[in-house]
């Protein structure tokens, strides 16, 4: 056998997963960012925001959520969040698609949070003259936000946040732990991480690059 | 809950411990704290190659350094642990390899960490320091790295929350450590996802919020501190 066989990167069985792998990544990715930007968007206003409950539930959430691993966030909303919906809702989810809406809950969630803190330090960066100016020339609060406050925030947030988009794109790795494991089986008998309590759902399909690629390594050496 | 917690508080705690391998919470404490540990010299010495003055020592670290920080984690833990022993024939065991990753991990960031503080730093500090006789390394060693050290501090702080949160990855490779123990439950009771579930976010909070408060606490110590010193200095 040899060391690297690189026609099974160009065609075949494993090159078909690997491309497969690599657009649900993506995927996983622009769904979980186009959830994550106006929430954290939100978020951030929340915890700038004049009343003291808004700022109390922002700080929450943010604390909350960032002091998690993604992995426990991961676990938390596929395997135990069906359990608290309604009877049909849960049936509904489990005929779509859990790993990817339940993968794309936790991702969205937790890059929330870290966006939210990169437009809070955008916003705090913008001179509150600005905001100020914003509401004496007779803009109302939400006008003033929109139109004054957030485009300048954002525009300064802008490269903390692509690097938050980078990491969210690292992150979507990590779904591999809801994702049907049943390619592992073959590479590592001993792999004890698979998710045991619930057999893979029929059309379930998360398999990140990740998964895929390490398959791959540990299938031709 | 209850009676879910006083049934596996002590499974949820050491694991298997004493009849098996030491897991649950503790190993993910020492795991991480021993990680960080162990990634200290290698990451102090890789920052200060981040930031030398010679461009050959310079951009071998820059490249490393942009490398780890460029691949997730899992990857690299997956690497460790199937694609490694494959090579060097050497079969490490869970515990080890989730080691060995972290400390990659944690050198290349507190690199980033040390390099950062030196960067923070007046460059008249050096110059002084070289123009009063002293040689670069003792340049480094008496003046700049002691002052850069005792910026970064709440930093490392923030790492040890970073590697708790990171060793929960360990879980892929079947790592005994809190999260792979909770499903472990979780696969016991069955019923209860949601209270396994609930209780490993919270012990993982618990945890990592009280050790930021320490970095945010320390850091504001630190700043008191340095307005002190100015304001000493400026009299």
């Amino acid at each position: 056998m040899t060391f690297f066989d690189a026609s099974l990167l160009r065609s075949g069985e494993y090159h078909d997963w690997l491309v497969q792998g690599l657009l649900l990544s993506l995927q996983l990715l622009a769904a979980s960012f186009i959830i994550a930007l106006p929430l954290g968007v939100a978020i951030a206003l929340m915890r700038t925001s004049t009343s003291r409950v808004l700022r109390g539930i922002g700080a929450t959430l943010v604390e909350g959520i960032r002091n998690v691993p993604l992995l426990a966030h991961l676990l938390f909303w596929y395997f135990a969040f069906p359990e608290l919906l309604p009877e049909p809702v849960k049936m509904a989810l489990y005929d779509s698609n859990p790993e990817f809406i339940c993968a794309t809950i936790a991702l969205s969630l937790y890059a929330s949070v870290h966006m939210a803190e990169d437009i809070r330090s955008g916003i705090r960066a913008v001179p509150a003259s600005q905001m100020e100016a914003a509401r004496s020339l007779g803009l109302g609060r939400i006008a003033s936000l929109r139109m004054v406050l957030l485009p300048q925030a954002i525009r300064i947030a802008v490269p903390p946040l692509l690097s938050q988009t980078v990491n969210l794109w690292k992150d979507t790795s990590v779904a591999t732990v809801i994702g049907d494991s049943g390619l592992f089986d073959g590479v590592a008998g001993d792999f004890a991480g698979r998710a045991a309590v619930r057999a893979p759902l029929p059309g379930a399909d998360l398999r990140p690059r990740c998964l895929n690629l390490s398959t791959i390594t540990g299938c031709t050496s | 809950m209850l009676e879910l917690i006083h049934d596996y508080w002590l499974y949820f705690l050491i694991g298997q411990y004493p009849n098996g391998p030491l897991g649950g919470l503790t190993l993910t404490v020492l795991l991480s704290a021993a990680a960080l540990a162990l990634a200290m010299p290698l990451g102090l010495l890789l920052g200060v190659a981040r930031v030398s003055p010679w461009r050959a020592v310079r951009w071998p670290t820059a490249v490393l350094v942009q490398l780890v920080r460029a691949v997730p984690l899992l990857l690299v833990v997956f690497w460790a642990y199937f694609f490694l022993p494959a090579v060097t024939g050497v079969k490490t065991g869970q515990a080890t390899t989730m080691l060995m990753t972290l400390v990659l991990f944690d050198a290349v960031y507190l690199a980033e960490i040390v390099a950062a503080g030196i960067r923070s730093l007046p460059k008249g500090q050096l110059d002084g320091a070289r123009s009063l006789g002293l040689s670069y390394g003792q340049a480094l060693r008496l003046v700049i790295l002691p002052q850069a050290l005792r910026h970064v501090s709440p930093s490392l702080v923030s790492q040890l929350v970073a590697t708790i949160k990171a060793t929960s990855l360990g879980y892929i490779i079947g790592l005994s450590e809190v999260s792979f123990i909770a499903t472990q439950v979780n696969t016991l009771v069955f019923t209860k996802a949601v209270e396994v579930y609930i209780v490993l976010a919270l012990t993982y909070f618990v945890l990592c919020f009280g050790l930021s408060r320490l970095a945010f606490l320390l850091e504001r110590r630190m700043n008191r501190r340095t307005v002190h010193a100015t304001k000493l200095n400026s009299r």
